[in-house]
This record gives C-alpha cells, structure tokens and sequence, in this order.
C-alpha cells in the first residue's frame, strides 16, 4: 500500500487513518461532539478495504457489538467522549472480565453531566481507575500531538492484544479538532496472531471454546482475579511510556498528560529562557503509572508541579509515587477552561521562585 | 437394532441444571436440532444471556460468547459482521430481552441484521428468584408484585413478537410454545425456519417461546404446563406475525 | 521563527479556508504548523476563529493566549481579541465592516483594509477579501512568503474550485501590495 509523506490532518482523523492501517477493519460507534470525525471517516474509508462500519443506537450496544467482533480476533475500534464513554462503562468491566482485546478513543469534553463540547482532562479517574464494576484495569494512552495521536493509536491495537486487554485512548477537543502535518506510516504486523487459542470462529475440527466472565466454582473467580492483576503487573515492568524534558538539572518539574502538557512545554521553554531550571514529567501510559520515573526524578528534585485541565486527579497518582520528601503543588483549570502559556508561566516562575526562597 | 432417538451432534451430554418441568430444556434441543439439521455446529457461534439461559455454554456444543445482560443482539450483531458466514443465534430470556436489552433487540431487528434470536418467555425471573418481567400476566404475583401485576403502576406485559413484526427488517418473527407435544412439533418447525432464514441471507430471524418456570410460579410441572394454555396463549397468541418466503425444506 | 495568528470573523467570510491555507503553506516550507479552529456549538453562533501556530522547531502550545497577530474581520472579533494582543502586535482589520476607530489600543500595529474593495480590484468581485487579509498579513508578518501561499492553494481548495486559483492569487498578491512600505 502506498501512503502520502505527510498530510496535514485532524486529531480526529488522524486517529481514524491510523486505525485503518493497523488494519482494524470494523468500527461501532454512536456520534458525539467533539470526535464526529472519527466515525465520519471510517464510514467513508472502511468500505474500500473490505471492511465494515455500523453505526450502533448507542454507546451501549457499540462497545457490546465490538465486544462480539472481538471475541472472533479482529481489530476493531470504537470512539466516543465523556458521556458515551459513561455508557459503555459495563462494557469495559466485561472486555476486562472476558480478556478480549480492543480499542476505544475518548475525545473527552466537560462535565459533570452533558457539560460541554470543549476541552479538559476530567475523565482521568474515569480511564484509569475503572468506571465499571470489578477489580480491573485499562491500558490507557494519553497523546498530546496529531504525530502522536496517530502512532499511539497502531500501538494501541498491539498492546491490546499483547495483553488481551481494552486499550482506552485519552484525548480531548483540542487534540481531537487540531489539524498538524503527520507522516502516516503502516506497521508490520496489521492482524493479530490467527492462532490465539481462544478466538470464537466456529469450532470446525475443534473442541469448542467460550467467551465468559462467570465463574462460579469454589476459589475460580479468585484466581481469574489474580490473573488479571498478573497482567496488570507485567504491564507496570515492561510497558511504561514516559517523556522526560530536562529533568537531570531541574529544581522543579512539571508533571502533566496530554494536550495541557504541550501547553506546559511552551511554558517551561520560556521560563528556561528566563534562566530558570525547570523540567517534565510526562506520563503517556496513564495505566500502567509511570511511578519508577516519578521514585528516581523524586530522588534529586523535591519539587513538583502537577498541572491539570480538572481539579486534581493525576496529581494523586504523583504524590502516592513520589519519595515522601517532596513537595507536590497543584494547578487545575476545570470546565473546558484552558490554561495559555502565559497562564503557565506564570504560575510555574512562582512555584519556582517560592521553592528558591525556601 | 435402528436408533430412533438421540442427543443432537449440537448438544453435549452434560445434565441439565435447570428445574424439573422448565421449558429450557425442550428449547435448547429444539435449537440444537434445527443445528444439526443445516449441519452447521462447526460454524455457529451461539451468544449467551443473563439468566438462567447463561449457561448455554455448558450445553451446546458449539462455541459460545456470554454477553453482558441485555446486550446479546448487539454482541450478535458484532460477531455476525465479522462472521458473515457462520449461523450466529442469540438465546435471551423476557428480562434480558424485553427489559434491560428492549433497545439493542428492536435495533438488530430493525436493522435486519443477519442473526437468529430465540427468546424465551416465561413471564418471571427465574434466576433471581422470581422477580416480576416485562411479560408477567397482569394480577400475576411475583416477589417484587407480591399484590399482583397492577397495570397503573407496572404497566403491560409487553407483547415482543407483535412489536417487532411491526418492523420492515426482520424476516421471520413468530411465537410458539412447547406446553404439548403438538406444540414442540410446531416450534420445532419455526425455529428450523428461523434459522434457514438466516444461512439463506435473508436477515433478522426471532422467535419467542411462550415457557414454564414452575419452581417460581410455585406450581407442578404439569400445572405449570395447562397455565401456559389457560392464561399465557390468550394474552401471548402464538402464530407467525412475518415471514418472507422460503422454500420449506421440512 | 516562531509565529502566531488568531483569524476571526463571521462564518462564511472564509476564516477556516485561510487559516488551513496558511498552514499548507507551512507545509511546503518544511515548517512545523498547527491549525486549531473552533467548533461545535461555538461555530453555531456565527462567529468562526482559528488559531495558526507556525514554528521551525516542534510546535508546542496550539493554544495562543497573547497573540502576535491578529486577522479580524467583523467587529465582534476586535472587540474580542484586542485586549488579549501583545504589545507590537499585527492587526490586520477588515477596514470595510469596522472602522478603525474601534480599536482601542494604541501600543499594536493597526493595518486597516478596505479589504471588499481591494478584492473588487483585484479579482473583480468582493469574496476573496479573506485571501487579501490573508496576503496582507502574510507580506506584514513573514511567516510564510507570497510565493508559498499562492502555490499552496492547490492544496487547500477543494479541487472543484481550482479554476479559481489565478484569481485567488491575484487577491493575495493585493493584499501584500496594499501593505508593502
């Protein structure tokens, strides 16, 4: 297959395009501002690669038709924002519960409640300590540039399917509606493995195989439960993606996700400018928790700055893994409000001014 | 010496845990029989309600995926994309189907999607522990109507077949019941053209089964058997609402 | 060089077409560029704006608080985006929808254009004033050049217009003749 060089491209359909040439070929969803294009895309574009877009009657029966299609071992894809992703919230505690692999994109907006179209980071708690009921996790990628969004959507299908587990991209209206110049690029693996030994095709010369999250034997949904948690801690060793900007001589650090933490780098460009020692810590798995990175930057630097487009929710994730000696300050913009550079400047020049008179 | 009776090839041989005189057992060798008639166990994937009907799993013999409690069409929907050439059937009981998972049935039928949908109404939750369901008769006591059904506050028992044959999408949408030996012949043979339907492309199959739960209706068996007759039939009439043509292979 | 612009105006005055236009044109010049518009129920309004990002090193803000440069075209969008310019700043303002006196800092650099008139001259009709703000500012600022906008319009019209090129060109080249010292 041949791809352009570089298109200038949505967030949106950055991830779309993405998705496509991971080789996901089916698509649910239900439309939701701010990440209509998604769903607009794939309906245009799946039909000429074979494949198949259905628009559900909701979220609902979107994340449960992608729980039938990939429980057969297919790629497959649905997006959706605050409010649809509530809804599919039980869905996801059985995609954890049945081990079966997927994607699903929250374009996130305001909240509580119907909120608004706009950007924030209010479905941090939401994503990455389970919505749904049961002892589960998330593999949960949070992108902050169109080059990102496009390449964390191909690792998302593998890392699905490496650990059989709902991989949940983080985005908002900002990265969701910004168009940038991406190079698209095909992996070399656009399917998984035919012979997993649990795909549902029929058990044609086969013992018949099941798809279930019941177990009702003595001690059998204990030991589901530490399986799952197994994975979990594998996935904390061996699958951890952190940025880290300038943090070997910095007197404070900066630790934010997502579209903010590119407002953050513009920020701590200018104070660096300003002569001030300034780094980042950017977790891009929100599960598993970047928190060796947090333990061994919290060694040498004791001062933090948690920055967040909510009123504080990663910020605990920060201080549960840094060293008990350093101090963690917060600075949270909820409500689709977003924070300038300016803003940011600001307030990271007085955290640091404050720590320096200390 | 000639067998004239065994276990469908669709079924396996572990006993049944449902209750003496549950209709159950009779509609899973139905389906199980319309299987091996078409010879394709080898390429169906059955899809699993909450319910008593969640352990299809243990009883057919072909693969199965448990959905979530309600959603087995949409589940159904999701796979037979992907499988366009296997049977895919969803079993759902009245709680599953025609409460919690009404939107995702109407849709997938509505839609036309290629799948068969067997629903099994015994006015009652049985697994719960005899709760009251959209199709409990009105006056009908249950744990949660322990005065009887009161349409003021509960509303109808919802007739499923008759809403979805108002639709443009489906292409089979019958009810029978298994209360009598003419009856099973009956349903048998619908459930046999549900089916068909579906392996000739021809899209949404469903078929209600008017059953029996006589632990939590607290009757015998038998007892359990006339009520079908003597009060669900005058409310549920059986019969086949819709059906395109196909040339009857029985 | 780090630039940034804020485009504002009425829905329908072209702001999104000018606004992806400049950022193909950074394209082509191998610059680093992002395009962030307003959507939703915010374009419903009738007012559109869109931020344009253009560095040679990685973009980091999409977000632009204080703009550098602001193309304006109705009266809302001054009254808007005024307070927030830098000091120095660029206006380029829509000279046949507000007068200049609304304006009420006195530390920016007003450029007022009559734009519909000078899009009449040039390509004989007034819709392509947003190409002649867009040409203004581009000549004004040098984010991008002339030259790369003009080639660039190939890649931003929808083919079914591409016969409209030439005099989407000429507008453009009005625009930066207009503002050319």
């Amino acid at each position: 297959m041949s791809i352009p060089k570089k298109v200038f491209t949505k967030g949106n359909e950055a991830i779309a395009m993405a998705a496509i040439n991971a080789g996901c070929h089916y698509y649910f969803g239900y439309p939701i501002t701010p990440q209509n294009e998604i769903p607009e895309y794939m309906a245009e574009h799946l039909p000429a690669v074979g494949g198949e877009f259905l628009q559900a009657e909701s979220e609902i029966a979107s994340i449960n038709m992608l729980l039938g299609a990939a429980a057969t071992g297919v790629r497959v894809m649905t997006s959706s924002s605050g409010p649809g992703i509530s809804l599919m919230q039980e869905g996801f505690s059985y995609f954890a519960g049945n081990e079966l692999p997927a994607v699903v994109v929250n374009i996130s907006r305001q909240g509580p409640g119907l909120g608004g179209i706009n950007a924030t980071q209010g479905d941090y708690f939401q994503s990455v300590k389970g919505g749904g009921h049961g002892d589960y996790k998330l593999i949960v990628l949070a992108p902050h540039t169109g080059q990102e969004l496009y390449d964390l959507t191909i690792k998302a299908f593998e890392i699905s399917e490496k650990y059989r587990m709902l991989t949940l991209i983080l985005g908002d209206a900002i990265l969701g509606q910004i168009k940038e110049p991406i190079i698209p690029w095909i992996p070399e693996k656009i399917s998984g493995d035919p012979d997993r030994d649990w795909l549902i095709t029929g058990a044609k010369g086969r013992t018949p195989r099941k798809i279930t999250s019941l177990f009702l034997a003595d001690g059998e949904m204990e030991k589901h439960n530490w399986h799952l948690q197994e994975k979990y801690e594998r996935l904390e060793r061996d699958d951890v993606m952190v940025e880290e900007v300038d943090t070997e001589d910095a007197e404070l650090i900066v630790v934010a996700f997502g579209s903010v933490a590119r407002i953050v780098k513009s920020a701590i460009a200018q104070v660096r400018e300003a002569g001030m020692k300034v780094g980042l810590v950017r977790p891009i798995t929100l599960f598993p928790f970047p928190r060796q990175t947090l333990l061994d930057v919290g060694g040498r630097t004791k001062k933090f700055l948690v920055v967040e487009m909510n009123t504080g929710q990663m910020v605990e994730d920060v201080r549960l893994s840094l060293p008990g000696d350093c101090q963690v300050d917060f600075y949270g913009r909820p409500g689709g409000s977003v924070p300038t550079p300016e803003d940011l400047y600001d307030v990271i020049s007085e955290t640091y001014t404050a720590q320096s008179s200390n | 010496m000639k067998q004239v009776f065994k276990r469908p090839e669709a079924m396996t041989d572990k006993p049944f845990h449902f209750c003496p005189g549950c209709h159950h057992g009779i509609v899973h060798r139905l389906v199980a029989e319309a299987l091996d008639h078409f010879a394709v166990r080898e390429k169906t994937v059955g899809v699993a309600s909450v319910g008593c009907s969640v352990f299809l799993y243990d009883y057919f013999a072909g693969e199965v995926i448990e959905a979530p409690h309600g959603r087995a069409s949409a589940v159904a929907a999701g796979t037979k994309r992907v499988l366009k050439d296997h049977v895919v059937f969803t079993y759902q009981g009245d709680g599953d189907l025609a409460a919690i998972g009404t939107a995702e049935v109407i849709h997938a039928a509505n839609r036309g999607d290629n799948i068969t949908v067997i629903f099994v109404n015994n006015g009652i939750y049985g697994m719960t522990g005899g709760q009251m369901a959209p199709t409990t008769l009105l006056g009908q006591r249950s744990t949660t109507s322990p005065y009887g059904r009161d349409c003021h506050r509960d509303g109808y028992p919802i007739k499923m077949t008759e809403m979805l044959a108002a639709l443009e999408g489906p292409s089979l949408v019958s009810r029978v019941a298994v209360n009598t030996p003419g009856n099973v012949k009956k349903a048998r043979k619908v459930i046999r053209q549900a089916f068909q339907m579906q392996i000739e492309g021809k899209g949404f199959s469903f078929v209600e089964v008017l059953s029996t739960c006589p632990t939590n209706w607290g009757m015998t068996p038998q007892a359990a058997n006339d009520r079908i007759a003597e009060e669900m039939i005058p409310y549920f009439p059986l019969g086949t609402l819709k059906q395109k043509d196909i040339v009857d292979v029985l | 060089m780090y630039n940034d612009v804020i485009m504002a105006g009425f829905g329908g005055q072209g702001i999104m077409l000018i606004g992806n236009l400049l950022a193909y044109a950074a394209i082509l010049e191998d610059k680093n560029v992002t395009f962030l518009p307003s959507y939703g129920v915010e374009m419903r309004g009738g007012t559109a704006n869109c931020s344009v990002v253009i560095d040679e090193r990685e973009v980091g803000s999409p977000i632009v608080g204080r703009p550098m440069s602001l193309i304006i075209m109705n009266r809302p969008s001054l009254v808007k985006f005024e307070p927030r310019m830098k000091p120095g700043g660029v206006v380029i303002l829509n000279k046949t929808l507000v007068a200049p006196e609304v304006s009420e800092r006195d530390d920016i650099d007003l450029v007022a254009l009559d734009l519909n008139a000078l899009s009449e001259a040039a390509a004989g009709n007034t819709r392509l004033a947003n190409m002649v703000a867009l040409g203004a500012y581009v000549q004004k600022s040098g984010a991008v050049t002339v030259a790369s906008v003009s080639v660039a319009l190939k890649d931003a019209l929808n083919p079914k217009y591409h016969k409209m090129i030439p005099a989407n060109q000429k507008a453009i080249e009005a625009g930066a003749a207009a503002v050319k010292s």
